[in-house]
C-alpha cells in the first residue's frame, strides 16, 4: 500500500505539473504594458510553488512508502518534534511567502494606486443585464448626463445608458456595442453598472475589475498590440452571465481617430 | 518508562452509585422519540448532524453532476429535466449553499464534534444537552427552507451562494430571486441561529467539563479543532445573521442597506435609494472567510489523529500545532478583503489584506510540515482512515499552494473569478475538508457502531476518490490561468473559451466516475452497521479516551466511572512500554506531557 | 480569544488548589457521595453540585453574550458606513449620501430607558433575593418556596412588568415614528432605528420568557436550585440587555 501510495501521488504530480510546464493551456498572449510584469511576477510564483509542491509532495509519497510497517522494520522513532527544525522551516516560508507578496505588490501599486495621466483615451463602459455598451466623449472630452428614466436597454445604444440629450456635454458624445481603442495609449476607463455587479474582464489585458451600481470606478490600461479581444463578464449577474461578452478592437491611433471622426459625424 | 516515583494511580474513578459527572444525566430513554428523534444525547444528536449532512451531500453532489452534464452537453434533458441558464444557476447556488453550511460546516463539526468531543474530554454529555437538541433540529428547519426553495414558484435563487447585492436584493433581477431567494435566505438565518447555539455549547463543554487531569495542552488536536471551530462561528455566524436580516428587509420592507439608487432592472426604475453592494460584501465575506476555517479546521484535528495513531509515533509539534490552528483561526478574522480585490474597494486596503492573507500561509505551511514530519520515521499501518488522512495532506498541499496567487492582488487581477479560483477552493475546503471527513468516518465507525468497516471498499473508494479528485478539480487551474470565468452556464457564447471543450468532457467523465464511487462508501456504510464484524473496544490501538469505552459508547459514556487522565493525547512508539502506546488513562508516563 | 484566558485561569488555580473539588479534581467534574467542592453538595443524587452548575451557566452565558456582541456589532458597522457612503446619482451626476439624522421621540424613549433601569434593579433584587431564600430553605422543602416568595417583595413579577412595559413603551415609539411619518423604507436612519430597537426588543422579549418560566417552575414545584441559576443568568443577561439598549439609544441620538 505504502508503495501504491508512493507512485499514485509521484505520477499525479508529475501530471499536474507537466500541463504547467508544458503550457497546453496556457494565458492567452498579453497585449497590454502591464501584462509582460505580471506575467513574470506569476511565472517566479509558479516556480516557487512548484517547488514546494513538487517536494511536499514527493516526501509524503516517499515517507509513506519508507515508513511502512513492515516485519524488520526499526521501530517508530519516539519524538515529539524538534523546535529548532520547526523555527528554520517557518522563517523560510515566512521569507518565501512574504517576498512573494512585496515583489508583486509594485506590479498592484502601478495598475490601481496611480490615476490614468491626462492624455489617455476616456471611455465609459456599462454593464447591464446582459451586455457592455462604451461611451465616448467625443471632442469636448466630456460625458453628458445620463437619467435613469431614459434608459430603454431594448432600444440599445445612447437610449440603453439613458443619456440625456438636452445636455450640451451630451451633444457629442457616442454610444457603440463594441469598444474601440488606439494602440499604445492610456485608457481612461469609467466603470458603472445600471443594475446588478458585473465585471469587465479583458483577459489578453490582464485587466478586470467590478463595475458596481452606484459607484463610478476609474481604471486605466494601456494596450500595446493591435488586435481584436474578447471581453467576457467576470462577475455572476443573472440568467444570461455567460453570454454577456464584448469585442475590444484596439487599432492605430490614426484608425481610431477615423473611426471617432465618423461617429460623431453621424451624430451632427 | 514509567516514573518510579509516581505512585501508582488507578485509570478510572468509580463515582459510586448512579453518580455522574459535572452534567445532569437523565436515564437513558426508553421511547423511541425521546431516544432517535428529540433525543439530548449528544451521540444521537451528532449521529443527526452526519446523517443530516450525508443526505445533503448526495443533494449537492447530484447538483454539481447536472451542473457537469449541462456543461458539456448543453442541449441534453436528465432524468427527463431541462436545464437551461438559469437552471443551472439555481443548481450552483444550491450546490454551494447545501455542501458549505450544511455538508462541510455539519459534519464535522455537528457531527463528529457533537459525538466525540465529551467523550474526548471525559465528559457524560454537553454542558446543554437541550441547547444541544434545538441546534440540530434548527439546522433541520433550516435545510427543509432550503429544499422549499426547488419548489416553490420561480424557483430556486440564482445569485451563488455568496449572493451579491443587489442581485439577490431585486426580486426581479432573474428567476428565483422571488420566493426562492427570501427562502434562502430564511434557511441561512436559521442555520446562523443553529450554529451559534452550538457554537456557545462547544465552548462551554471544552472549559468547564474536562475530566481530571485534562489540561488543555493535554487535549487531543481534533478537540482544540472543534473548540477553535466553535470560537470562529460564535463569532462569524452573527455577522451573516445581521446581513441576512438587512438583505430581507431590503427585499421586502423597501429599505436599502444595499441597493443604491438610481437602478433600472427588466426595465423597471427601483425605488431604492442610496445603499451600498460593497457593504454586503464586507459583511459576507467577513463571515465568510473564517467559514473557510470552520469547514477545514476539524479536517485538521482529524488528520492530525489519524496521522499520529497510524504512524504509531506522537504527533510532531504538538504545540506548535495547536499555535498554528490558533494563528489561522485569527489571522482569518483580517483577510476577508481579499475576496474583494476587484469590487472597487479602495486599492490601499487591498495591500492590507493582500499581507495578512499571505501570513496565513505560515502556520498552514507549519501544520503540513509538521504532518509530514510526524510519518517522518515512524511505522506507518495502511488502514482506510490513514489512507484518507494521508490524501487530506497531499490535498490540502495542492489547493493551499494556489493560495499564495490569489492572495496578491496583482495576480488576482486576471485570475479573480476564474476557475483557478474554483479549483483552489475546491481542492482545500471541498475534498481536502471531504477527505477529513472520510477518514473521521473510517476511524471513529468502529466506535460509533460497533462494528468494523470493510477494509476492501474503503481502499477501492479511497482510491477512485483521491485520482479522481485530482482529475476533476486540478484541470480547472489550467482552464482558470486561460481566462475562463466563474458561473457560466454554457460554453457556447465567448470564441476563447471553445479550446475548453476536450477538458470539459474529461472533468465531467471524471466527475461521474468519482461521484459514483460514493454508492461504495454509502453501501459499506450501512452494510457495515448490520453485518460488519464486531469492533472491539480498541480496534486501532489509539491512546484517546473513546477507546477506553466500549463500542458503542454507553448512553452517559463512561458508565458511571469517571476517567483520570496522566496523559498527553499521542504517545505512540513509547521505547520500553508494555504495548507500543500508551493511553492517556494510564499511569502517567515521563516525558509524555508538553 | 480574549474570554479563553481568563477562564483558564480561573481553572488553573482551582486545579492546583487541592481542597477544592473532591479529591482535587477540576471544578466541572463533581461526584455525588464524594462530598468536598465548592457548594452544599450531594444532596440530590442525580443533581451535579450547585456551584458547578451555576457556574456552568454563567459561562454559557457569557459566551452566548459574545455572539449578541457580534450582532450588534455588525449592525454598527453597517450604520456607520451606511451613514458616511455616498452613492453615485446619475441624475446629478455626482456622489450623494442620503443620510438624513432621525428626529428621536425622545420622550417617549426616555421614559422607556427609566422602565428598563428600574427594571435592571428590580431583578437584581430577584436575584439577591432567589440566593438568600436558598441560603435559609432547605431543599427538600418544595412547598415552601412559594410562600416565601408571597412574604418577600414579588421582585420577579415587577421586573416582568417593567420588562413588558419597555417593550410596549418601544413600540409606541414605533406607532409614533410612524404617525410622524417616518416607516423603516423612509430614509437609512429610519430603517436603522427600526432594525436596531427591534432587534433590541426581541432579545428583551427572551429575558421575558426565562423570567415567565422561573414564576411558573416557582408554582410547579421544580427544583429551587434550577429557579436560582433561571434567576441568576437571566438577571445577568437583563442587565447586559440594558447596558446594550444605552449604547443603542447613544448611537442613535449621538451618531445621527
Amino acid at each position: 500500500m505504502g508503495l501504491a501510495l508512493l507512485v499514485v501521488i509521484w505520477l499525479l504530480t508529475f501530471v499536474c505539473s507537466y500541463f504547467f510546464v508544458a503550457k497546453t493551456w496556457w494565458w492567452p498572449a498579453a497585449a497590454s504594458l502591464s501584462g509582460p510584469a505580471l506575467d513574470a511576477q506569476f511565472q517566479y510564483t509558479l516556480i516557487a510553488m512548484g517547488v514546494v509542491f513538487v517536494a511536499a509532495q514527493a516526501g509524503l509519497g516517499l515517507f509513506a512508502w519508507k515508513y511502512r510497517e513492515r516485519p524488520g522494520a526499526a521501530a517508530a522513532t519516539y519524538s515529539h518534534g524538534n523546535t529548532k527544525l520547526e523555527v528554520v522551516w517557518t522563517t523560510l516560508t515566512a521569507i518565501l511567502f512574504f517576498g512573494l507578496a512585496i515583489a508583486g505588490s509594485h506590479l498592484w501599486a502601478a495598475e490601481r494606486f496611480e490615476p490614468a495621466k491626462s492624455d489617455s483615451v476616456k471611455v465609459e463602459v456599462t454593464g447591464l443585464q446582459f451586455a457592455w455598451y462604451f461611451r465616448y466623449p467625443g471632442p469636448d472630452g466630456k460625458y453628458g448626463r445620463t437619467k435613469p428614466e431614459l434608459i430603454d436597454a431594448s432600444a440599445g445604444g445612447e437610449a440603453a445608458v439613458g443619456m440625456d440629450s438636452t445636455d450640451p456635454a451630451s451633444k457629442d458624445d457616442f454610444v457603440t456595442g463594441t469598444m474601440y481603442l488606439p494602440v499604445d495609449r492610456e485608457v481612461d476607463l469609467t466603470l458603472r453598472a445600471q443594475d446588478v455587479i458585473h465585471s469587465f474582464f479583458v483577459p489578453s489585458m490582464r485587466f478586470k475589475q467590478d463595475a458596481v451600481p452606484g459607484l463610478m470606478i476609474h481604471m486605466h490600461f494601456t494596450p500595446d498590440k493591435v488586435g481584436d479581444y474578447e471581453i467576457a463578464c467576470a462577475e455572476l449577474c443573472g440568467l444570461g452571465h455567460y453570454k454577456m461578452h464584448g469585442i475590444l478592437k484596439v487599432v492605430s491611433q490614426k484608425d481610431f481617430d477615423a473611426w471617432t471622426a465618423q461617429h460623431v459625424a453621424e451624430k451632427q | 518508562m514509567h516514573n518510579p516515583e509516581t505512585p501508582k494511580q488507578d485509570s478510572v474513578v468509580h463515582a459510586g452509585g448512579n453518580g455522574h459527572g459535572g452534567v445532569h444525566v437523565h436515564p437513558a430513554p426508553t421511547s423511541f422519540i425521546r431516544k432517535y428523534i428529540f433525543s439530548t444525547d449528544h451521540k444521537v444528536i451528532g449521529l443527526q448532524y452526519y446523517f443530516l449532512a450525508l443526505t445533503s451531500v448526495f443533494v449537492g453532489m447530484y447538483l454539481s453532476l447536472l451542473m457537469r452534464i449541462h456543461l458539456v452537453w448543453p442541449g441534453a434533458k436528465v432524468l427527463g429535466m431541462d436545464i437551461k441558464p438559469e437552471t443551472y444557476l439555481a443548481l450552483l447556488t444550491m450546490h454551494g449553499t447545501i455542501m458549505v453550511f450544511f455538508v462541510l460546516t455539519t459534519a464535522p463539526q455537528g457531527g463528529f464534534g457533537n459525538y466525540m468531543l465529551p467523550i474526548q474530554i471525559g465528559a457524560p454529555d454537553m454542558a446543554f444537552p437541550i441547547l444541544n437538541m434545538l441546534s440540530f433540529w434548527t439546522t433541520f428547519l433550516g435545510f427543509l427552507a432550503i429544499i422549499a426553495a426547488f419548489i416553490v414558484e420561480g424557483g430556486a435563487p440564482i445569485s451563488g451562494w455568496t449572493n451579491y447585492a443587489p442581485l439577490s436584493a431585486i426580486p426581479s433581477a432573474g428567476p428565483g430571486q422571488g420566493l426562492g431567494e427570501d427562502l434562502w435566505i430564511v434557511s441561512i438565518a436559521l442555520f446562523c441561529i443553529a450554529s451559534l447555539l452550538g457554537a456557545l455549547n462547544f465552548i462551554t463543554t471544552t472549559l468547564d467539563l474536562r475530566a481530571r487531569g485534562m489540561t488543555m495542552m493535554r487535549l487531543p488536536l481534533t478537540v482544540w479543532s472543534w473548540f477553535i471551530t466553535a470560537i470562529l462561528g460564535l463569532l462569524a455566524f452573527g455577522v451573516l445573521l445581521a446581513a441576512g436580516i438587512l438583505l430581507l428587509l431590503d427585499r421586502n420592507l423597501g429599505t436599502s442597506f444595499f441597493v443604491p439608487g438610481g437602478l433600472v432592472v427588466s426595465g423597471e426604475m427601483i425605488k431604492h435609494q442610496g445603499g451600498s453592494p460593497l457593504l454586503w460584501q464586507h459583511l459576507f465575506w467577513f463571515f465568510g472567510h473564517p467559514e473557510v476555517y470552520i469547514a477545514i479546521l476539524p479536517g485538521m484535528g482529524v488528520a492530525s489523529q489519524v496521522l499520529s495513531t497510524f504512524s504509531r509515533k506522537p504527533i510532531f509539534g504538538y504545540k506548535a500545532m495547536v499555535y498554528a490552528m490558533l494563528a489561522i483561526g485569527g489571522l482569518g478574522f483580517f483577510v476577508w478583503g481579499h475576496h474583494m480585490f476587484m469590487s472597487g474597494m479602495s486599492p490601499y486596503s487591498a495591500m492590507a489584506f493582500s499581507v495578512m492573507t499571505i501570513a496565513i500561509g505560515v502556520p498552514s505551511a507549519i501544520k503540513t510540515f509538521n504532518w509530514l514530519g510526524t510519518m517522518w520515521k515512524g511505522r506507518i499501518r495502511f488502514t482506510v482512515p490513514m489512507m484518507f488522512a494521508i490524501g487530506f495532506v497531499s490535498l490540502f498541499v495542492s489547493g493551499g499552494l494556489s493560495g499564495p496567487f490569489l492572495a496578491q492582488p496583482a495576480l488576482d487581477i486576471p485570475l479573480h473569478d476564474t476557475f483557478f479560483v474554483v479549483a483552489h477552493f475546491h481542492l482545500i475546503m471541498g475534498v481536502a475538508a471531504i477527505f477529513g471527513i472520510f477518514a473521521a468516518t473510517y476511524y471513529w465507525f468502529p466506535k460509533m457502531f460497533g462494528r468494523m468497516m470493510n477494509s476492501k471498499l474503503g481502499y477501492l473508494h479511497f482510491w477512485i476518490t483521491f485520482i479522481g479528485a485530482y482529475a476533476i478539480f486540478f484541470p480547472m487551474h489550467y482552464e482558470g490561468m486561460a481566462g475562463r470565468p466563474r458561473r457560466y452556464a454554457q460554453l457556447t457564447e465567448v470564441a476563447y473559451l471553445h479550446q475548453f471543450w476536450g477538458l470539459e468532457k474529461f472533468i465531467t467523465f471524471a466527475a461521474i466516475i468519482t461521484i459514483s464511487a460514493q454508492f461504495l462508501f454509502v453501501i459499506n456504510l450501512f452494510w457495515s452497521m448490520f453485518k460488519g464484524p464486531k469492533a472491539e473496544i480498541n480496534p486501532w490501538e489509539s491512546t484517546t479516551l473513546e477507546w477506553t469505552i466500549p463500542s458503542p459508547p454507553p448512553h452517559d459514556n463512561f458508565g458511571g466511572h469517571v476517567p483520570v487522565v496522566n496523559n498527553g493525547p499521542y504517545e505512540y512508539g513509547v521505547p520500553g512500554a508494555e504495548r507500543d502506546y500508551i493511553m492517556q488513562t494510564d499511569p502517567a508516563h515521563v516525558g509524555s506531557s508538553h | 480569544m480574549g474570554s479563553l484566558s481568563p477562564t483558564l485561569k480561573i481553572r488553573e488555580s482551582t486545579v492546583a488548589n487541592p481542597k477544592v473539588g473532591g479529591a482535587g479534581f477540576p471544578p466541572g467534574i463533581r461526584f455525588p457521595g464524594t462530598g468536598g467542592g465548592g457548594g452544599g453538595g450531594g444532596r440530590d443524587e442525580s443533581y451535579p453540585d450547585f456551584g458547578d452548575r451555576l457556574r456552568r451557566y454563567r459561562l454559557g452565558l457569557m459566551v452566548g453574550l459574545v455572539a449578541v456582541v457580534m450582532l450588534f456589532v455588525s449592525f454598527t458597522s453597517a450604520y456607520i458606513v451606511r451613514q458616511g457612503l455616498g452613492s453615485y446619482d446619475p441624475a446629478a451626476n455626482a456622489f450623494v449620501t442620503d443620510w438624513k439624522p432621525l428626529a428621536l421621540p425622545m420622550g417617549l424613549l426616555i421614559l422607556n430607558t427609566c422602565l428598563l433601569l428600574a427594571s435592571s434593579f428590580t431583578i437584581e433584587m430577584a436575584r439577591r433575593a432567589a440566593f438568600a431564600q436558598a441560603a435559609v430553605a432547605p431543599v427538600t422543602e418544595m412547598p415552601g418556596i412559594a410562600r416565601d416568595e408571597v412574604r418577600g417583595v414579588p421582585w420577579l413579577p415587577i421586573t416582568v412588568l417593567l420588562g413588558l412595559g419597555f417593550l410596549a413603551g418601544q413600540l409606541m415609539a414605533w406607532h409614533e415614528l410612524g404617525r410622524r411619518g417616518f416607516y423603516i423604507s423612509t430614509s437609512p436612519s429610519n430603517s436603522f432605528f427600526y432594525v436596531l430597537t427591534g432587534v433590541h426588543a426581541v432579545h428583551l422579549f427572551g429575558g421575558v420568557v426565562a423570567l415567565l418560566y422561573a414564576l411558573a417552575a416557582a408554582f410547579r414545584s421544580r427544583p429551587l436550585e434550577r429557579r436560582r441559576i433561571v434567576v441568576d443568568v437571566t438577571a445577568w443577561y437583563w442587565h447586559f440587555m440594558a447596558i446594550l439598549w444605552l449604547y443603542i439609544f447613544a448611537l442613535l441620538k449621538f451618531a445621527a
